[in-house]
């Protein structure tokens, strides 16, 4: 494979197959290597697509600021493609992110802004929908609402999958912006009768949640409920203990939330054993491990390491 | 036998504080109605005009009650019933 710049290789994933996780020949679990990407997670995708689009609109130059709030992967994916073309990134990320993170964005040059822990990525959009509001020159990309984020999924990653597997039954993805369960599964829906998309929803410690009363929760601007067929809340444990399970098996080192996601998966997996039904089950190994190193994921027994992860986005 | 019910950090002051609570019913409605005379003014912030309130998030056993059937869920004793506010992701 030959491209012209690093930007122009995002996408065209490996999708491995599962053979000691699958429960047999009729139930199949398939993973997404997404941590193949330039930047090493799926951000890649959408980070571009939104770029390209804003490009295309006239709202980016070569020159301009671009603002916004990030758990990290999306903030790392856009440094690197702001330092390739010419723009200034400033993210608004949680505190309660690992040191990793801050590390690569600062490498790419991005500025960072942190917002308190407590209220988690609520806080980090609230702060900075208040900072472009101050700063009109700035662009926000604005994952959470930006339709070029579900469209990436819908033109790239979607079609990549029934590519290599035209049987493919289920979908499973984890849920932040809702941009990949959004985009592959409006496309799956459209080709594949009775598919199924089943979001795996992070369940952090109670920090995360500190907000003051339950109206000032927040949804993605993109959330349309009716594209998925289910959404699992996974905690943290059973999270952690997915990830080391897919290492220990299938030899795959991810990050946490592709534990979450597994964890849902394997779920769904049961089920269709339980009802003598076929499933070829395709989930998203949406990063790499290595950015969790620091928060002791890997190491210890798993309580632990669920201790060390109390309070911290993993996802 | 009886659901156990965990409560967010938010809603706790009208469980005493209480992480966890018990509560009884057949339906999801019906648990948060037994809910409601056990904790005084807790069904105001689940539920609004017949439906659950839209930053609320509640789960059956992990799963989005939304998904199950909403307010008119089964529910049976040994089931878990997790309550959550709607957070950002990403």
């Amino acid at each position: 494979m030959r491209f012209d710049s690093l930007i122009d290789s995002v996408g065209r994933t490996p999708l491995v197959g599962l053979p000691r996780l699958s429960p047999s020949t009729d139930v199949r679990v398939w993973a997404k290597l997404e941590d193949r990407n330039p930047t090493g997670s799926i951000k890649d995708r959408p980070a571009l697509w939104m770029i390209q689009e804003a490009e295309k609109e006239g709202l980016l130059a070569p020159g301009c600021t671009i603002l916004e709030p990030t758990s990290g992967n999306t903030g790392i994916s856009l440094a690197m493609a702001a330092r390739l073309k010419g723009y200034k990134l400033i993210c608004v990320m949680p505190e309660n992110t690992s040191d990793e993170r801050r590390q690569l964005l600062r490498m790419w040059g991005a500025e960072i802004i942190s917002s308190p822990a407590a209220g988690g990525s609520n806080e980090a959009v609230r702060m900075a929908k208040e900072l472009s509001a101050r700063n009109p020159s700035w662009v926000m990309l604005y994952q959470y609402g930006n339709p070029a984020n579900w469209r990436s999924h819908y033109e790239t990653t979607g079609p990549e999958i029934l590519d290599d597997l035209p049987t493919v039954t289920h979908f499973v993805a984890g849920l932040g912006t809702t941009g990949t369960l959004m985009g592959v599964g409006r496309f799956l829906r459209e080709r594949v009768p009775g598919v199924q998309i089943v979001a795996a929803e992070p369940r952090y410690g109670e920090l995360v949640y500190g907000l003051r009363n339950v109206d000032e929760g927040f949804i993605p601007e993109l959330y349309d409920e009716s594209v998925l067929t289910t959404r699992f809340s996974v905690g943290s444990a059973d999270a952690l203990r997915r990830t080391r399970e897919l290492l220990a098996t299938e030899g795959i080192f991810a990050g946490v939330s592709t534990g979450a996601a597994l964890h849902a998966a394997l779920g769904v997996a049961a089920k269709a054993v339980k009802a003598g039904e076929r499933a070829d089950i395709v989930f998203v190994v949406a990063d790499g491990g290595w950015k969790y190193l620091s928060t002791g994921a890997y190491e210890g027994t798993l309580d632990e390491a669920e201790e060390r992860l109390e309070g911290q986005l993993w996802a | 036998m009886a659901i156990e019910v965990r409560i967010p950090t938010i809603l706790r002051n009208y469980t005493d504080g209480a992480k966890a609570v018990s509560a009884e019913g057949k339906t999801l409605e019906e648990l948060i109605g037994n809910l409601e005379s056990r904790h005084p003014g807790i069904k105001d912030r689940l539920v609004d005009q017949g439906n659950l309130r839209r930053f609320v998030n509640v789960y059956l056993n992990d799963e989005d009650v939304r998904f199950l059937g909403g307010l008119g869920t089964p529910v049976t004793d040994g089931d878990t019933v997790t309550v959550l506010p709607a957070v950002a992701g990403g």
